[in-house]
């Protein structure tokens, strides 16, 4: 029982990273249908400008306060990564908005390749993985015989506090329907006066400054990151928004924990689970795709 | 407007692209020597862009190294060595790629690598069919000499030999180190399911259930590009093991070591070689203290035969350090070296003949090198077959115990 709730609270933050950057897959997908594969390349460009600012922007005298620490951190990620996305966007999706749909699929495949490439050949040591620092603590608290560290719990409560933010946006405010409208039908929104590329690239922004703070605390949980952690980490939360519905921002968030939850579990109940994780993640993707062919929470795509 | 707005963006992209490629061409040309001698190339397969990368870089410049000393006292006359380097990411298929751009280069009179055992599983069948010989400094995968069944050794090819020693006396020295020395009595074995980790993992399981050792809850396996450790360490810690042995390399290592630290299992995790690198504990930080690993060879520091290959590697002003494998490398570049002393002379080209006499030459090695003495027994594994255990004190790799293993 005991390693049981354990292994809930492992599945809660796994899931809630894999959420995390779910939603970015999900909004991009639900406004222009681009499955933007160059996703995970944010998450991970995050992870490393957050890393450079703790090595070389924050002043040795702020270093020791943790939030202060975090909060430059988090800045310089979301920077980054707000920044490269928005130059993707302009650069590599935008020339080809009008093109057949095969083009800035592979598109997006290129430029994930080159921001691996970059940050492998131009951060100093990016050939090899590169120790992030754990910046708020490295402490745990028992609840009952289960052991939560402080820092999935900062994972967690973010990550939910992020979500919440964004549903609220997306529903509340004058952006967030005209993000709607655009993704029901770009051109009468277009029509209706609303600037759609600029709707396109607030949603880019949302995306990248999610996965940023993912990238962030990625690197302060596991201690250590490589240009090579968006790859596998982005095909599980495409998997994850795949799985709750894409185009669905509470889909990409239930699918996160859902294929959080089935990873852990099978690693503990199944024999040999550890070695099978995934193809048990992905076996339950495929179930939920026969019985629900638009995921968890998606509806019946318009034509 | 638009149009022209819209051409500036293009001419943009287009010029960032030519940059980008530009500059990746740029690092990897290779530098053409100014004088008439005729051309032999070493070609080389280790991870420089991917996969454990320190070591990768670590082999090539120590390779550099031998090579450089070679062509500056001209050792073989009328002929210059230059270093051919692939990059195999760590992966069988980009190291495959590599090597069948390597035999397609006339040139090519010997290759040195491949750092991982699995990598090696698909280059050797490839170097054995264009007849060149291969010579690693850290495979040390019992399969790659010895054929699939343990009880009955048949060297599969008869050009490939390694520098570095087996895994089943690394692990074996490991279990008797744990069980003997450390008093060891319960471990958790995980590996990642390529070639060098499973070896390493069972060798050591073999040994240490009979020396009396008891293995608790399954063999794990979790490969190498998982992310999260949590769920096996949740399910790892009610076994109290006394040890967690892990069959694999660094990357991995220091996510997993930490990931135990954090969720309260205190005990040490042993590695083998493919862990005794500083950038295991650059990244599990604390989470690495008390580890253990084995390596091969007696530590570089501690030979007197290594000195001068530290001293020169240091005065070189390499980038980045030797690594683990660095001597054995400068070893392994010798090797194929003094070869191709024997078999190039008074030949105008690289033909099958000469490649066949370097096989030759390698398998006839008799010499002293950095890491003790060079030769190759019947099967194309050293003779020398030193071990050391290190443990991770004061934010480095420190040697406990030198020795042989006792079979």
């Amino acid at each position: 029982m005991r390693q049981f709730l354990q292994q809930l609270v492992n599945g809660t933050v796994l899931g809630a990273t894999y959420g995390l950057i779910a939603l970015g897959y999900t909004m991009v997908y639900g406004i222009i249908q681009l499955i933007n594969f160059a996703h995970g390349e944010i998450f991970m460009v995050g992870a490393f400008a957050g890393l450079a600012s703790h090595r070389w922007l924050l002043p040795d005298s702020l270093a020791g306060n943790a939030w202060i620490a975090l909060a430059v951190i988090l800045v310089a990620a979301v920077l980054a990564a707000v920044a490269t996305a928005v130059l993707m966007e302009r650069l590599a999706y935008r020339p080809l908005r009008d093109a057949p749909r095969l083009a800035p699929l592979i598109t997006a495949i290129g430029v994930s390749i080159v921001l691996q490439e970059i940050v492998r050949k131009f951060y100093p040591g990016g050939n090899r993985p590169q120790p992030f620092p754990s910046v708020i603590t490295t402490g745990a608290f028992d609840v009952g015989g289960v052991r939560v560290a402080w820092i999935s719990v900062f994972v967690v409560v973010t990550a939910i506090a992020l979500m919440v933010a964004l549903q609220a946006f997306v529903r509340k405010t004058k952006t967030g329907k005209a993000m709607r409208a655009t993704a029901q039908d770009p051109d009468t929104a277009r029509l209706m006066g609303i600037d759609t590329n600029r709707v396109i690239v607030i949603t880019f922004i949302l995306g990248a400054a999610l996965a940023a703070v993912a990238g962030v605390m990625y690197g302060m949980r596991f201690g250590q990151i490589d240009y090579r952690i968006g790859f596998v980490t982005g095909l599980k939360a495409f998997t994850a928004a795949v799985l709750g519905g894409i185009g669905n921002i509470s889909g990409a968030m239930l699918g996160g924990f859902v294929l959080g939850m089935v990873e852990v579990m099978a690693v503990q109940y199944i024999p040999y689970g550890s070695a099978w994780r995934d193809a048990w993640a992905f076996a339950v993707l495929i179930l939920v795709l026969v019985f629900r062919p638009a995921g968890l929470l998606g509806e019946r795509v318009r034509s | 407007m638009v149009a022209t707005k819209r051409r500036s963006w293009r001419i943009f992209t287009l010029v960032m692209v030519a940059a980008i490629a530009l500059s990746a061409c740029g690092s990897d040309a290779e530098e053409s020597g100014g004088d008439d001698r005729k051309v032999a190339r070493i070609g080389m397969i280790v991870p420089l862009l991917g996969g454990s990368t320190a070591v990768g870089i670590g082999i090539r410049n120590s390779v550099d190294l031998a090579i450089r000393q070679a062509n500056e006292k001209d050792l073989i006359p009328g002929w210059r060595i230059e270093l051919a380097a692939e990059d195999d990411g760590g992966k069988p298929e980009i190291g495959s790629l590599a090597a069948n751009k390597l035999v397609s280069d006339s040139s090519v009179v010997a290759v040195i690598g491949t750092y991982n055992s699995s990598v090696a599983q698909q280059v050797q069948p490839i170097l054995s069919n264009a007849g060149i010989a291969m010579v690693s400094p850290a495979n040390t995968n019992d399969t790659l000499t010895r054929g699939q069944n343990p009880a009955t050794p048949v060297r599969p090819h008869k050009n490939y030999f390694r520098t570095a020693t087996l895994d089943s006396l690394q692990g074996g020295f490991a279990a008797d180190y744990a069980f003997n020395d450390a008093a060891i009595k319960n471990a958790v074995i995980v590996h990642d399911g390529k070639a060098y980790g499973k070896g390493l993992a069972e060798s050591f399981q073999a040994r240490f259930t009979k020396n009396g050792g008891t293995v608790v809850g399954e063999v794990r396996v979790i490969a190498e590009e998982t992310t999260d450790y949590s769920s096996d360490v949740t399910s790892i810690a009610p076994l109290n093991p006394d040890l967690i042995f892990y069959g694999g390399e660094y990357t991995a290592a220091a996510k997993f070591t930490t990931e135990l630290k954090k969720q309260g299992v205190t005990v040490p995790l042993m590695g083998g070689d493919g862990i005794v690198d500083q950038t295991y504990i650059d990244n599990a930080k604390e989470a690495a203290k008390a580890d253990l690993g084995t390596s091969i060879g007696a530590p570089a520091e501690q030979l007197p035969s290594a000195r001068a290959y530290l001293d020169a590697y240091n005065a070189a002003s390499y980038r980045d350090p030797g690594s683990a494998y660095g001597a054995l490398a400068y070893d392994a570049g010798n090797v194929v070296i003094d070869a191709l002393v024997k078999a190039l002379p008074g030949k105008t080209s690289v033909d099958s003949a000469v490649r066949t006499a370097v096989i030759e030459a390698i398998q006839a090695t008799n010499r002293d090198g950095a890491t003790g003495k060079l030769a190759f027994d019947q099967f194309g594994d050293t003779v020398t077959k030193l071990l050391t255990v290190n443990q991770v004190a004061e934010n480095a790799w420190k040697p406990i115990k030198t020795g042989e293993f006792a079979g």
